[in-house]
């Protein structure tokens, strides 16, 4: 295998838990719900999913308790800001404190485990194609899947009624409530949606990136995606784009270390970091003169009075 | 489109009868008992002041909220409406006073979201063409509303309405937003659909179109129903007398008011927007001299918030002299710096802009009057002195409040202009900028804030009124300027503008073309 | 049935003195349940969390030297949030303070510098946050890039700064290759209050720094400007405050605080520059801000219980093999109680009668 296919195959593996959260999180915001508690929602979907997977052996139950476990925390954040209209920000802040706690507690028993990681798609003949065959034909199932999840996406949003009215929440809570839309309704679905995205990406970390559970293993992916939906101009395309990105700059860091070039490796794994900051002025600035593409309601609180 | 069959009229069965509707919010009773009969072919307007009860009364027959007690009957048949999909299932369409619009999406998409989606989107986008092309309401359905003007924004309600075929069409204060020429426009298309058998339901405050257009009106005051009339057997002033329960004493000039030197000076401001939605002003000049108010007329969304932000300084002008207050140029000057300069300033939106609402009233009087009346010394807030202005305004302008210093949120929209209005002009401004003063004010606390108007450049201050009420502007105002796309027309003496005139220059004609409209008009209204 | 929320004509007074103690009243009863289920007497679990480090004078002075960084970060914080500006990078700014400050305890050690160590170190630690804050705060007011994500990154990258800085320049050459600085010379210390025990004169600082804000808030124009640019922009550009001004000047004030916190704390109780200098002090602060509803003498309150979950924590993982976590959990639980019960001072609930699933109502604003 060519250094370069590696890099590809790496860099595709590092994205697919950052496309999967943000992509969730891209639904949420369209539907003006800033739920920033990601980063516990994923850690708490690691958590769960490596304990789903450790104690049947399967991947696809383990990936089914991150779902459900990064739903369960969204639920909390939904009863917080659309039931009591609390401030989605400070509430997003608890979510992520309770996530990482919660992550902890149940993950203590589990380091230091090992689970057999998830199976990669082999097709003979196909994935036996030169260079291409392994990136195209012999990923796991997460890949695959968080690929389908944003063309599924763009479709809902631009192609579908309920897309439709899912936007309209998003511009003007206040004119879709007027129309009859039932606008918490909507927007509890799109934070448990949201949930389930980030509990998944969070769930690909021990299941299928290394196969053990580390507490706070997810290192900040939760905030990253966050930036990567401000990055996207809340297009899925550009999501998936920024996604793909964001990975290359981890993977080339690693890479980068190990040929030890005399960097201190500290600044090198700061750079994912540093790099979202960067990439948010740079998207910031750019769009400066034009205004914000946000949706119109993000983040603010709606009470349908009485 | 097909016409809903007109009804035998000798029958006179109520469409839509409403019985005993009655709404609690709290202890608030905001709908007491009210009985309504709507009937097909007829327009039936409900009048009455801010906070009568109107809105409430006709989002229960649209579905939106649900009525304490009491019962609404269609075709005689017992209806229960659960949500607004249940109306317009019925054929009860509603154009809102506040659009219910999405400004990111498209005109289609917007449509589309009003409709109940059982017809694809490629045959609502024909039927909607078709429906805008019949009632001559053109729209181009891929722009998106936010690039629109008020009244185009208004066609998309009114056509969102009309595809749904509707048998009653409810109407919130629909000329509220537009010119004088495009109500008429509106009015030839209301008469059609009443020729077309339909029931409209018009909810207005003003009382001449009212007797123009509707065959009957119903008026509530305080939530109740005071009587139903037919509106053109009545006259204005008595109309007037139902919805008040009183008579609105007539404000009067300072009878020697003799106008000194200009002490606003406007000079050639022209501004981009600062936001993507804004509109840019564009060589706007004009001066108002002391013991005068200037009005500016205008649509919504020409340029008047813009305007407004440019003088009161919250956005700063490009030259300094563009904004000349009392002799010094203030064009780079903070708002701070302006209210110590002499000017005092008064915005559309009393929540949230012009005061903060979950702050008290003593707090939102430092809002203001940090800046030059000794309420801060060396950084410390004087908060006897923040309360005394409080109290000040109160006893002056009659403002009605709980208790000494409640919070903004609190009071009613009438009681907070009048403290708003009041906090500026105790300070004795040399200058003032007032927009809408009067919006959505019941006629008491109107009444008031004319006269202080009045009053204050009786004593030689010069006043600017932005306000979108032309006959606010006939009552008060010495001359009448008008704002159209960021252009400022020059103003005239109020005496020779005629409504005719405002409007044509509000629709964006110039100057001459407006004169020469309204002749052609007068020479029409004679041929015809 | 359906329960509603009814916003209330003017904020209720007795909520929001009872909110807070009704969030603890609810966390505790949550946390009881918790500690059953993982099989620990409740009654028992919740003595040594909250009781027993109240009974001993040394735990009560641990208390307070755990409280006064969370304080002093929690006041700086709460002046962000009150002008609605998201700083949720406090975290970095104590480190970067301890950074700033612990190099001129690194410079000096084992010299004989005189007693104008501490002092200078004390600025320099301020400046450090400080500076670190005005990264993110520049970010938003000349690009418009929001705050909350710059500041979070931006912790991970001064943990990585310090992680450096102990494992490479600063290492100890006598500290036998563990990653932290030598200890610092008593003259690069802050000074304990008594004999016995770990409370320092920082505790001191931070009362001050509480008197220093309720004055502030509570007197004067900039604590009128903070509370009217977060609770309503407009009518505070209307009033003529300068927004991006005030963005700036909270991010400093509070990383400034959290940077004084961080070197108080390497200098104090610690006595070396080392990773895990917090135990996330900059993030527990949020939850102090909030739960001392954003004034000062609440958050002084706040800083003194989380305090003792921390110290209660440790007690229940010996005493009672509680895993540490729990505390953290605990934390998070007791933030959604806090935003739950605050929310009941602006709206009221109501149980009404819906005979059908309705979209009830109205959009506020418009009656």
């Amino acid at each position: 295998m060519g250094l370069l296919e590696a890099i590809i195959i790496s860099v595709i593996a590092a994205s697919t838990p950052l496309l999967l959260a943000a992509a969730g999180e891209l639904v949420v915001e369209r539907s003006g719900v800033l739920n920033l508690g990601t980063e516990g929602m994923m850690i708490m979907g690691a958590a769960c999913g490596f304990a789903g997977a450790y104690f049947t052996g399967s991947t696809l139950v383990g990936a089914l308790c991150g779902i459900a476990a990064g739903a369960a925390l969204s639920l909390v954040f939904a009863a917080l800001t659309l039931g009591l209209a609390v401030n989605q920000v400070a509430a997003g802040l608890a979510l992520t404190i309770l996530g990482i706690g919660l992550s902890g507690l149940i993950g203590a028993g589990f380091v230091g485990e090992k689970i057999t990681p998830a199976p990669h798609l082999y097709l003979p003949v196909l994935t036996g194609i030169p260079f291409i065959g392994k990136i195209l034909f012999g990923q796991d199932g997460f890949v695959y899947f968080s690929v389908a999840l944003v063309v599924a996406i763009w479709w809902f949003l631009y192609r579908t009624r309920a897309g439709l009215i899912l936007r309209a929440v998003g511009d003007s809570h206040t004119s879709a409530h007027a129309l009859g839309y039932p606008v918490l309704k909507i927007r509890l679905l799109a934070v448990l949606f949201g949930g389930g995205c980030a509990g998944l990406g969070g769930a690909f970390l021990p299941l299928a990136y290394t196969p053990f559970f580390i507490p706070g293993m997810t290192a900040g992916r939760g905030w990253i995606a966050l930036a990567l939906v401000v990055f996207s101009s809340w297009l899925p395309g550009r999501l998936a784009a920024g996604a793909y990105l964001f990975g290359a700059v981890t993977i080339l860091q690693l890479h980068a270390q190990a040929f030890g070039l005399g960097i201190p490796s500290q600044l090198m794994t700061a750079l994912p970091y540093l790099a979202t900051v960067i990439v948010l002025v740079l998207i910031s600035r750019a769009r400066g003169s034009a205004g914000s593409v946000a949706p119109a309601s993000l983040g603010v609180v709606f009470v349908p009075d009485r | 489109m097909n016409a809903v069959p007109v009804s035998n009229p000798s029958a006179r069965a109520p469409l839509l009868q409403a019985i005993g509707i009655t709404k609690h919010y709290g202890t608030f009773l905001a709908n007491d008992s009210i009985d309504l009969d709507l009937f097909a072919g007829e327009i039936h307007a409900l009048l009455g002041e801010n906070g009568a009860g109107k809105s409430t009364l006709v989002k229960s027959m649209y579905g939106l909220i649900q009525p304490s007690a009491g019962e609404l009957r269609w075709m005689g048949e017992k209806l229960e409406l659960t949500g607004p999909s249940d109306a317009r299932a019925k054929g009860i369409a509603m154009v809102f006073q506040h659009f219910s619009l999405f400004d990111n999406l498209t005109v289609a998409e917007n449509v589309a979201l009003g409709l109940d989606g059982v017809e694809s989107f490629g045959a609502m986008s024909a039927r909607l063409a078709q429906v805008s092309r019949d009632y001559g309401l053109p729209l181009d359905p891929n722009r998106e509303v936010w690039r629109l003007s008020v009244g185009e924004r208004q066609r998309i309600e009114i056509v969102r309405a009309l595809m749904q075929n509707p048998k009653l069409l409810i109407l919130d204060e629909p000329t509220a937003v537009l010119t004088p020429q495009e109500a008429d426009q509106l009015f030839t298309v209301l008469f059609r659909l009443k020729s077309e058998g339909r029931a409209l339901l018009y909810i207005s405050h003003k009382l001449d179109e009212v007797k123009r257009l509707c065959d009957t009106a119903t008026i509530l005051r305080g939530g109740k129903k005071i009587s139903t009339c037919d509106p053109r057997q009545e006259t204005a002033a008595s109309l007037a007398r139902m919805m008040v329960g009183a008579e609105i004493g007539e404000v009067k000039a300072t009878s020697a008011r003799a106008t000194t030197v200009p002490r606003l000076l406007i000079n050639d401001l022209s501004l981009e927007p600062d936001d993507p939605h804004g509109v840019y002003l564009k060589g706007i000049s004009v001066e108002v001299k002391g013991g005068e108010i200037l009005g500016i007329a205008g649509v919504a969304g020409n340029g008047q918030d813009e305007l407004f932000s440019a003088l009161s300084g919250e956005r700063l002008a490009p030259r300094e002299d563009n904004v000349i207050i009392d002799g010094h140029a203030a064009g780079h000057r903070s708002v701070t710096d302006r209210r110590k300069l002499g000017a005092a300033f008064v915005p559309e939106e009393r929540l949230g802009h012009g005061t903060a609402p979950r702050m008290k009233l003593s707090e939102n009087a430092l809002l203001t009057g940090h800046a030059a009346s000794h309420m801060v010394h060396r950084g410390f807030v004087d908060k006897p002195k923040t309360l005394e202005t409080v109290d000040r305004t109160t006893k002056t302008f009659d403002v009605r409040k709980a208790k000494r210093d409640p919070e903004a949120v609190s009071l009613s929209g009438g009681n907070l202009q009048k403290f708003i209005v009041g906090r500026e002009i105790l300070r004795e401004p040399g200058v003032l900028i007032v927009s809408q003063p009067t919006w959505g004010v019941d006629a008491g606390a109107a009444a008031v804030i004319r006269q202080a108007l009045l009053d204050l450049s009786g004593r030689g201050s010069a006043v600017l009124v932005i306000s979108q009420d032309l006959d606010e502007l006939a009552e008060i105002a010495d001359r009448i300027a008008v704002m159209f796309h960021g252009h400022l027309s020059a103003p005239m003496a109020a005496a020779d503008s005629t409504r005719e005139k405002l409007g044509l220059l509000m629709g964006g004609a110039s100057p001459a073309e407006a004169l020469a409209g309204v002749a052609k008009e007068a020479s029409h209204a004679v041929g015809a | 049935m359906q329960l509603v929320l009814e916003r209330r004509a003017e904020r209720s007074t007795k909520i929001a003195i009872l909110s807070p103690l009704l969030a603890i009243a609810f966390t505790l009863a949550t946390m009881s349940l918790l500690f059953a289920i993982l099989g620990k007497n409740p009654i028992m679990a919740l003595y040594v969390y909250f009781i027993e480090p109240l009974t001993d004078s040394f735990t009560l002075m641990e208390i307070a030297v755990k409280a006064t960084p969370l304080v002093m970060i929690a006041i700086g914080l709460s002046l962000c949030y009150l002008a609605n500006v998201w700083n949720i990078g406090a975290e970095g700014q104590f480190i970067m303070g301890a950074v700033c400050g612990s190099y001129l305890a690194v410079v000096t050690n084992g010299t004989d510098a005189g007693p104008w160590v501490l002092p200078v170190m004390l600025v320099m630690g301020a400046l450090g946050g400080a500076l670190w804050a005005m990264i993110p705060a520049i970010c938003k007011v000349r690009y418009g890039a929001n705050e909350i994500l710059t500041s979070l990154m931006l912790v991970y990258v001064a943990d990585l700064i310090m992680d450096y800085l102990v494992r490479g320049p600063w290492r100890d050459p006598q500290g036998m290759n563990f990653p932290t600085t030598a200890s610092f010379d008593p003259v690069a210390t802050v000074p304990t209050l008594f004999e016995t025990g770990r409370i320092h004169w920082g505790a001191l600082v931070a009362l001050i720094v509480v008197a220093l804000a309720t004055v502030m808030l509570g007197r004067t124009i900039k604590g009128f400007e903070i509370r009217v640019v977060g609770a309503a922009p407009r009518a505070a550009r209307f009033a003529g405050f300068n927004s991006k001004r005030l963005v700036i000047f909270t991010f400093a004030v509070s990383g400034a605080l959290a940077g004084l916190a961080g070197i108080i704390e390497v200098a104090g109780p610690v006595g070396v520059l080392q990773p895990g200098i917090s135990p996330g002090y900059g993030f527990t602060a949020i939850i102090v801000a909030f739960l001392g509803r954003l004034n000062p003498v609440g958050i002084l309150i706040a800083g003194l219980f989380l305090a003792l979950t921390f110290i209660g924590g440790e007690g229940a993982q010996i005493s009672m093999k509680i895993p540490l976590d729990l505390t953290k959990v605990f934390q998070g639980i007791l933030l959604f109680y806090v935003l739950a019960c605050d929310s009941l001072i602006l709206y009221r609930i109501r149980l009404i009668a819906s005979p059908k699933k309705a979209s009830q109502g109205n959009v506020h604003g418009t009656a």
